[in-house]
């Protein structure tokens, strides 16, 4: 059974047609790029996978699960977790307490243990830390993790978003172009995080307009035009079709 | 429905005063995305500057063109009420630009009460009985009774708010109004004096809300310095209706609003009415998330 | 691991807290009746701030009509006290839990409202239960007059009647609430709480209900506001409508944003700063609401956080400080 299935998944806004019947599945393990020009509509296709916007058309299977119609923090639950194009931290909350949020669905101390502070609830904070300050020692931000979020150069922010994305366990991971704004090092660095948080055995979804590391990292890439699918296959396969050549590449390298 | 038509006619007059001081809200809204709950008092003011100048004696001889009289109380009420607007603006607002929103809230209570109380202390707590003007002359319409003062009303209300209207949507300052409203930046990127925009905002939405205030005066001929936040409440209730920062929707607010309540009194229970607006705008805010008119905002993700 | 749980809890010398508390409590055996019922006023606007904090300071969310909760609280407990004449201390969970159901009822189908448009539904509710009360509704709540005759809570066959008497029973709730909130603050409901105020959509992105965290907030705010509701009434034995209006309710919103919107200390200050300070400037009568307009206008000019801002606040301020003079590092966590 794949991990993700989507079927025909069609999102329109007004008049405009953002996402036209795509379809595609991904395995568990692997690493799926998404590319295409701006406004292809890669950002709808995430905020539709994880319930931030409801498709018109079409199904989206989570573990053979339908997950069309549920909450974002039901989809998050259930294992897919996000990080977002323009940054969307908790700014004046510090980035400890930032990677902490993704425990919460992942604990259950109400207001009755919480006042009482009972052994389970204790364990549980103490848990949610434990879990913090690895997915921050992963990202490498352990030194800043009492410094408020808002305070981070870009760069550990986009950093900052994967450990909080990472906090909540998830089994799907889906990355809104991780490498925007990075300098060359720093999306080298990327690229290895990438390959590590695969290794540790979390799927990956990955917009990305910076072909060196989309291309360097995912087994399969996915080309959306106008909304629709225009190509699938490896990056070797993708980067010699005609059509994405036509529609993408060509005009980036002219 | 002879009966039902002369409620209509009350419900429009009384929605055309809660339009134009919504619109007051909406504007200020519009460009600073603050709520000014001194507002109302603003409206209040126009009542009590309207009726020093009635009674001072200097301006007995004019009274005696009416509509010569009329013009010039208007003009100089308002006129007043807008340097009180601005600086309402430069004392309690401006210094607070940059702050979180909860803290210009309570400044604007703040204010809210001050001018209460300041115009309190002025001229008394009790209620101040304004001199007749053109009440007795009506119109027997259908066996609707229909006064001159709510035809004046009605008239005047319509007037600004076309005026406003054509303003905002046909005119380059009404364009850089529309701009400043969307992004201040960005608008100052684009060589628009933002600080004069919001400042002409704070005249406009003063002095509209003072026309209305004295309009109230000469028609129920009694004010006091409490009536401010009644109809501040229901004015800023319109706006919200309407959906607030939306200026066609501050009018259609108003005037359903003033509909709402006259019919609300009329059929269901006087005592209730206020309750009644509020259960239909809470309802209207469950249908309509954003008011009648107000734009769906979608996150932007 | 231990010391990484206390980095997160905020650490804190607990001994001039306890010194002050116990300075507090010593007021009754000083102060003369009035005084002493000033000190009492003080505690049940303190412990109405401290609910109204949750659903402002904490969950960010506009309420200008808290007073409908205090109302119920009250109200309840007046309608069954008189009826049925079942002991106030008894009726104070029983108020708690309306008032909660209450809140849990009105608010769920309008908690998807942005801020403003909140704001008026708020004010809305506020109205609406301040009319219903005035309009007397199946001869219930007395109309204009309100409820006469409520009890003296009592314990253990001792009755409060005398300030002084009250003076204890309402303090030693405020000082357990305050105790507890520092808990909730600290805890995963406090912090979601903040997240969903910083950005609601990101909170919801890592499996936080939004939604049910803000229900919980006006829940949980609603009930302690009936609390205080059930010790008012106790207090007066009279209550009626007017006690319950918008001013009460702007009052408790502006000790929130005066003292540091969810901060507990400021709270206190707040609550100070609202309710004791105009009582001490009395003397002035007829102009005294016209300084504490102004004085709401200049406060919030020269100190936007708030008196005492929570901690998070001081971080960003000390950092932005820090910024501005050049040197980023070295700052004190």
């Amino acid at each position: 059974m794949p991990l993700l299935q989507v079927e025909n998944l069609t999102k329109t806004f007004g008049g405009l047609t953002a996402v036209a019947d795509v379809s595609f599945t991904m395995q568990r393990g692997e690493i799926l790029g998404l590319i295409g020009p701006n406004g292809a509509g890669k950002t709808t296709v995430f905020n539709l996978i994880t319930g931030i916007y409801r498709p018109d058309r079409g199904r989206i299977e989570f573990n053979g699960r339908n997950i069309v119609g549920l909450k974002p923090h039901s989809i998050a639950r259930l294992g897919i977790a996000r990080t977002f194009q323009t940054l969307r931290l908790f700014p004046t909350m510090t980035v400890l307490e930032n990677v902490m949020s993704g425990q919460h669905c992942r604990t259950k101390a109400g207001v009755v243990a919480s006042l009482l502070r009972t052994t389970a609830q204790c364990a549980e904070e103490e848990k949610t830390v434990a879990v913090a300050d690895r997915c921050l020692d992963l990202v490498r931000l352990t030194e800043v993790r009492n410094e408020l979020a808002e305070n981070l150069p870009y760069g550990r922010q986009r950093l900052l978003e994967i450990a909080r994305a990472l906090a909540t366990a998830p089994q799907l991971l889906i990355l809104d172009e991780p490498a925007s704004g990075l300098n060359e090092g720093e999306s080298l660095e990327l690229r290895m995080l990438i390959e590590q948080i695969r290794q540790s055995g979390v799927t990956i979804l990955l917009i990305e307009h910076d072909m060196k590391v989309v291309m360097g990292v995912s087994d399969r890439v996915i080309v959306l035009e106008n909304g629709s699918v225009i190509c699938a296959g490896t990056p070797a396969a993708v980067q010699s079709d005609q059509r994405v050549i036509e529609a993408y590449l060509g005009k980036e390298e002219d | 429905m002879q009966e039902f038509l002369q409620q209509l006619v009350n419900g429009l007059t009384m929605g055309s005063v809660y339009a134009l001081v919504a619109l007051g809200y909406t504007m200020v809204y519009g460009i600073l995305k603050l709520i000014n709950f001194a507002h109302g008092e603003l409206f209040m003011l126009g009542g009590f500057f309207g009726l020093t100048w009635l009674t001072a004696s200097a301006f007995s001889g004019l009274l005696k063109s009416p509509l010569l009289g009329l013009l010039v109380l208007f003009l100089l009420v308002m006129a007043m009420v807008a340097v009180i607007g601005v600086l309402l603006d430069r004392v309690a607002y401006k210094p607070l630009r940059r702050s979180p929103r909860l803290t210009a809230v309570v400044s604007a209570l703040g204010a809210s009460i001050f001018l209460q109380n300041a115009v309190m202390l002025v001229f008394g707590s009790g209620y101040l009985v304004f001199p007749d003007v053109a009440r007795d002359i009506y119109w027997m319409v259908g066996g609707v009774k229909i006064t001159l003062m709510r035809v004046i009303i009605f008239l005047v209300a319509v007037c600004f708010m076309v005026g406003l209207y054509l303003l905002v949507q046909k005119t380059q300052l009404g364009a850089a109004m529309r701009a400043a409203s969307l992004d201040h930046d960005t608008s100052r990127l684009m060589g628009i004096d933002v600080d004069k925009i919001i400042m002409l905002v704070f005249v406009i939405g003063p002095a509209l809300g003072a026309a209305a205030g004295l309009m109230v005066g000469l028609y129920y001929r009694q004010i006091n310095f409490a009536m401010g936040w009644t109809y501040g409440i229901r004015a800023f209730t319109a706006a919200i209706m309407g959906g607030i920062g939306n200026i066609p929707g501050a009018m259609i607010g108003g005037l359903l609003l003033g509909i709402i309540e006259t019919l609300g009194a009329g059929y269901i229970s006087a005592t209730w009415k206020d309750a009644i607006s509020f259960a239909i705008l809470i309802f209207i805010l469950i249908w309509r998330p954003t008011g009648l008119l107000g734009e769906r905002v979608a996150d932007k993700v | 691991m231990k010391e990484r749980l206390r980095n997160i809890r905020n650490r804190h010398h607990w001994w001039p807290l306890v010194l002050l508390g116990a300075g507090w409590f010593c007021v009754p055996l000083f102060a003369n009746s009035y005084w002493t019922d000033v000190a009492n006023f003080f505690g049940i606007y303190m412990l109405l701030g401290l609910s109204l904090n949750i659903i402002v300071g904490y969950a960010g969310m506009f309420n200008l009509g808290h007073a409908a909760f205090y109302a119920v609280g009250a109200y309840t407990t007046a309608i069954i006290n008189t009826r049925f004449g079942i002991p106030l201390l008894v009726l104070m969970p029983i108020a708690a839990l309306t008032a909660a159901g209450f809140a849990a009822l009105i608010t769920r189908p309008v908690l998807h409202l942005r801020g403003d448009y909140l704001c008026i539904v708020t004010i809305g509710f506020g109205e609406i239960v301040r009319i219903a009360l005035i309009n007397n509704p199946f001869g219930l709540t007395g109309g204009p007059n309100g409820v006469l005759g409520i009890d003296r809570p009592a314990l253990f066959g001792f009755t409060f009647y005398q300030p002084g008497h009250f003076f204890y029973l309402i303090w030693v709730i405020v000082i357990l609430v305050m105790f507890g909130m520092r808990r909730l603050e600290n805890s995963r409901l406090g912090r979601a709480w903040n997240y969903v105020r910083e950005d609601e959509l990101a909170a919801e992105a890592m499996g936080i209900d939004a939604t049910n965290m803000k229900l919980l907030a006006f829940i949980l705010g609603a009930g302690l506001a009936g609390i205080a509701g059930t010790l008012y009434a106790g207090k007066m034995t009279v209550i009626a409508p007017e006690s319950f209006g918008f001013w009460e309710s702007v009052v408790m919103f502006a000790i929130v944003v005066l003292g540091g919107p969810g901060s507990i200390p400021g709270v206190v200050v707040g609550t100070f700063g609202m309710f004791v300070l105009p009582e001490i400037f009395r003397g002035f009568s007829s102009a005294r609401m016209l300084v504490f307009g102004a004085a709401m206008m200049l406060m919030m000019i020269f100190r936007p956080q708030g008196l005492w801002p929570s901690q998070r606040v001081l971080r960003v301020r000390q950092a932005e400080g820090l910024e501005s003079q050049g040197s980023a590092a070295g700052r004190p966590a």
